[in-house]
């Protein structure tokens, strides 16, 4: 479940776990980070990650594979402070 | 989850969504996914964009996805549709397979129990009137 991180200068990012990191090669060649990455499956393992988080007046920092034996909704959006 | 960072997500809370819902009251986690990392995994990171588009995941509990929706940004989400079919994965879940919902399920609406009596027969156990509420 969510566990309280200290809140330094740094903005914090998180990202995928127990898979390669993605190649630095993407910065030095935008084109080939275009390529269109295949969808996740359905009946297939969700992917891993770790993500900084706000939660219950607090920042912290959770993982997905800790809400194993519960059911997860996971929804993304464009942003904050837009309109729908 | 979207690509703000949790410190504009603290200021939403603070400045919007506590008037829609009351302060302290949102009950999930609001992730942060800078670079759209975790969104380029699941296939709703829009690059072009820089955000994470309207995607949404049904997870169970051993960390299988069950099902997804993805729209672009200017359409909402039914939240109603999303717990509906948590509940029938969760009906399917609990007979181990045996049962399946049909088109139109909903809590209280008849499943089905596939086998090999039921093929060629689904027209007699379900019409097409329970396709809508």
């Amino acid at each position: 479940m969510p566990k309280e991180q200290k809140v330094g200068c740094a903005r914090p990012t998180g990202g995928v776990v127990g898979e390669a990191a993605p190649p630095e090669a993407n910065q030095a060649a935008p084109a080939a980070a275009k390529e269109v990455r295949p969808m996740v499956q359905v009946g297939k393992k969700a992917p891993d990650f770790v993500a900084p988080c706000y939660y219950e007046g607090k920042f912290a920092s959770v993982q997905l594979s800790e809400y194993l034996g519960k059911w997860v909704i996971l929804c993304f959006y464009p942003g904050d402070f837009t309109f729908v | 989850m979207s690509t703000d960072s949790m410190f504009v997500h603290k200021m939403w809370v603070d400045h919007e969504l506590s008037k829609m819902v009351g302060a302290g009251a949102i009950p999930f986690p609001m992730l942060s996914d800078g670079g759209g990392r975790v969104g380029s995994v699941y296939g709703v990171y829009d690059q072009d964009a820089g955000v994470d588009v309207r995607g949404r995941f049904i997870i169970d509990p051993d960390g299988v996805i069950q099902g997804f929706e993805v729209l672009t940004p200017p359409v909402g989400r039914n939240v109603a549709e999303t717990l509906r079919q948590v509940q029938a994965f969760q009906v399917v879940r609990g007979s181990a397979g045996a049962q399946a919902t049909p088109s139109g399920w909903r809590p209280g609406k008849a499943v089905l129990t596939p086998g090999p009596g039921l093929v060629g027969n689904v027209w007699q156990e379900w019409k097409v009137g329970m396709a809508f509420d």
